[in-house]
């Protein structure tokens, strides 16, 4: 009930006693507003408290919350469908039609812990019949020299997990190891590389790449968000064999020591095939050699398609005649000195045998009947300084980018100094030393009309850009020259009927340790082009040692043993990759046009 | 009147009881049948990768070389040259269909008569 602020009975009380009635007003006011304010400060503190008391709950649940993620185990979420994601630590390799050339195996590992074994004498005598290799002593000795674990093997075949099963001790355990496996056995070994076991545990094993491209790959292979995903290569697996057959059949042929093939789509890039022999077993990687006397060519892991630095010998002319050209200082029909042998300073350029081609050569003849001096004058022309920039162009200059580990540490050996005899030599494939693998990317540089193209081992999808390094004009002469070298050059075994093969050969003697050359020990190489009216495949033949015994006496230029194994390579493989034979049209069914 | 409603709501209490305890064995059991085909699947998903790795292993391009040469005979298999590249001039024009018979034919022909080839 409200009070009213002048009570009328006070207030007359207060007249009759002469006090001033104002004041009971004041009074009571202030007891009015008092009133007020306390109620307000009770209903603020109830609201402060209530607030204090969410925050309290707000917070204290979220900290329990935390409390009981960081105190419990972390459980897998149990009602979520499984991804793909998680099939296998590693991703698989494919061939560029998804043909598997590595994928993983589960298998066990096995291992011991002689503490519990019951009886370790026999233990070891059982494993050592299970396992040829393993010395039943020195592997008692461990089990019983006091050490509580021991690691026996890596991977188990089902068969000797068995055997071991059948021991029976209680101190024989196994682990679980995925294994890398590569199905098509030595088929592509170089690219693939091989890969091993990194760090070890009992429960699992990670795998990792030794060498190829599952080393130089190994984090997008062990990235587990795309390990379901495997990784396509350009590589074609039936292209590749049939490439590795005809080689090697070359190879015990000719009496080679070793021998590399290439082949390379023109447009994209891609290497369709890379065979280095001889080779080995990716399963069973053999152990790098430890003389040091040894030659890295001597081992089966060296990959020469990549890792193989030699002298390229002639098929380089090409390039000086194609700068030559491009620079417009002549024309494939140009009269060149061809004069042998030339003398420059000290030097004395020769020819083949000491033949003489000259006194003049047209540029084409030049280059088909492989004319050293023809090449001097033509490389002379162009001087040092332009002959350097046009080379690093075409990538002379660096190592391949090719998706290899291998790749990056083949660096082409390039004179420090480049005075004229440099640039002579240097025209003719002398004094500076390149890859296989180099020379198909420039010679897909030629064919694909003059660009210079990266070259991949993953498929790509569709033509890639690169630099221009020569128009298509010089592009496309230089092409029907490299054709010529084969219908009337020194690559007349080379032609292919229907292919059109262009190409041109190299023969390098080998350098000798200790400087000079070996008088009988020569690379012989034959870069190609494929079909000439329309380059599509570049293919790169290199020998190493090969020696023609067919007649009373050995031949070792390339046009007797690089070219004839390109040829056979060329008719295998063309027809797999679905190129028409160019042939002359049967004229006998065909019906022509008549009028009467 | 309330006593009904309290009774429909006892009534319901339990309703929903018994529906929340079998939904929780419900549960419980289908959680047990994922993690039972999970473990099925992945023991299904390493069977299929060591059938592919055979897969790839048997048809090794070596293996399939030796099995056609060891079986040249029956098969006659060669590799693929360009000689095998036809030309659509070489393909023979389709056999026309033979004209249907609507006349008595004679069966002791001594040649048979082939019309319309």
């Amino acid at each position: 009930m409200r009070t009213p602020l002048r009570p009328l009975a006070r207030i007359l009380q207060a007249r009759e006693d002469g006090l001033n009635p104002d004041q009971i007003e004041k009074e009571n006011l202030r007891l009015r507003h008092e009133a007020m304010r306390d109620k307000a400060r009770g209903r603020a503190e109830v609201r402060l408290l209530i607030l204090c008391i969410a925050f309290v709950g707000a917070f204290g649940a979220i900290g329990a919350r935390m409390g009981l993620m960081a105190a419990t185990q972390p459980v897998e979420p149990r009602a979520s469908a499984p991804g793909a994601e998680i099939i296998a630590q590693r991703a698989d390799i494919t061939d560029r039609n998804g043909r598997i050339l590595a994928t993983n195996m589960t298998t066990h590992a096995l291992y011991a812990h002689p503490k519990v074994m019951v009886d370790p004498k026999s233990v070891a005598t059982k494993l050592a019949a299970i396992f040829p290799d393993l010395d039943a002593k020195a592997l008692e000795r461990r089990f019983t020299d006091g050490r509580s674990f021991v690691w026996i093997r890596r991977v188990l075949s089902p068969e000797q997990m068995q055997l071991v099963h059948e021991i029976g001790d209680p101190g024989l355990l196994f682990g679980p190891r995925e294994m890398r496996l590569y199905p098509n056995g030595t088929l592509a070994a170089h690219v693939l590389g091989g890969s091993s076991f990194g760090a070890e545990g009992v429960h699992s094993a990670e795998v990792i790449g030794t060498a190829g491209i599952e080393k130089a790959l190994d984090a997008r292979l062990r990235d587990p968000a795309q390990a379901g995903t495997p990784l396509t290569l350009s590589i074609d697996l039936s292209l590749q064999a049939t490439v590795e057959e005809v080689l090697g059949a070359g190879m015990t042929m000719l009496n080679a020591k070793g021998a590399a093939a290439i082949l390379m789509d023109v447009r994209t890039g891609e290497i369709l095939a890379l065979a280095s022999l001889p080779t080995f077993d990716p399963n069973d990687r053999p152990n790098p050699l430890v003389d040091p006397k040894a030659e890295p060519g001597d081992s089966p892991l060296f990959n020469r398609a990549v890792q193989g630095v030699y002298e390229l010998g002639s098929t380089f002319k090409i390039f000086a005649t194609a700068q030559a050209m491009e620079l417009g200082l002549v024309t494939p029909e140009t009269m060149v000195d061809a004069n042998a042998p030339m003398t420059w300073g000290k030097h004395k350029i020769k020819e083949f045998e000491n033949k003489n081609y000259g006194p003049l050569l047209s540029v084409t003849d030049v280059i088909a009947k492989s004319s050293n001096v023809g090449t001097a004058h033509i490389a002379l022309m162009i001087g040092p300084l332009r002959q350097q920039a046009f080379l690093k162009a075409l990538g002379f200059f660096e190592p391949t980018p090719v998706e290899l580990v291998e790749a990056p540490g083949a660096r082409p050996l390039i004179p420090k100094r480049w005075p004229e005899i440099v640039t002579i030599t240097t025209s003719y494939g002398h004094g500076m030393s390149a890859s296989p693998m180099h020379l198909a990317a420039a010679y897909a540089a030629i064919a694909n009309g003059g660009v210079m193209i990266k070259p991949t081992l993953l498929k790509r999808e569709g033509p890639t850009t690169g630099v221009r390094v020569m128009s298509e004009k010089t592009a496309m002469d230089s092409v029907a020259m490299l054709r010529r070298v084969v219908t009337e050059g020194t690559a007349s075994l080379g032609e292919v009927p229907g292919y059109e093969v262009a190409g041109k050969t190299g023969t390098a003697d080998k350098p000798r340790k200790s400087g000079g050359y070996y008088d009988d020990k020569v690379i012989n190489t034959f870069a190609s082009v494929f079909p000439a009216s329309n380059p599509q495949y570049v293919l790169i033949v290199t020998l190493d040692e090969p020696m023609d015994t067919t007649l009373s006496e050995p031949r070792r230029t390339a046009g007797w043993t690089a070219v004839p194994v390109a040829s056979e390579i060329i008719r295998r493989v063309a027809p797999l990759m679905g190129l028409r034979p160019k042939l002359e049209p049967p004229a006998t069914d065909a019906v022509t046009a008549a009028s009467n | 009147m309330r006593a009904v409603l309290y009774v429909l709501s006892f009534l319901a209490v339990i309703a929903l009881g018994f529906w929340a305890y079998r939904e929780n064995y419900a549960t419980q059991a289908a959680l047990k049948e994922v993690e039972a085909l999970q473990r099925q699947i992945v023991g299904l998903r390493e069977a299929l990768s060591v059938h592919r790795a055979e897969w790839a292993y048997l048809n090794r391009p070596d293996r399939l070389r030796d099995l056609a040469t060891a079986n040249f005979d029956r098969l006659g298999l060669l590799p693929m040259e360009p000689g095998q590249f036809g030309n659509a001039a070489q393909v023979a024009y389709p056999r026309q269909g033979l004209p249907e018979i609507d006349f008595p034919v004679d069966i002791q022909a001594d040649q048979p008569v082939e019309e319309g080839l």
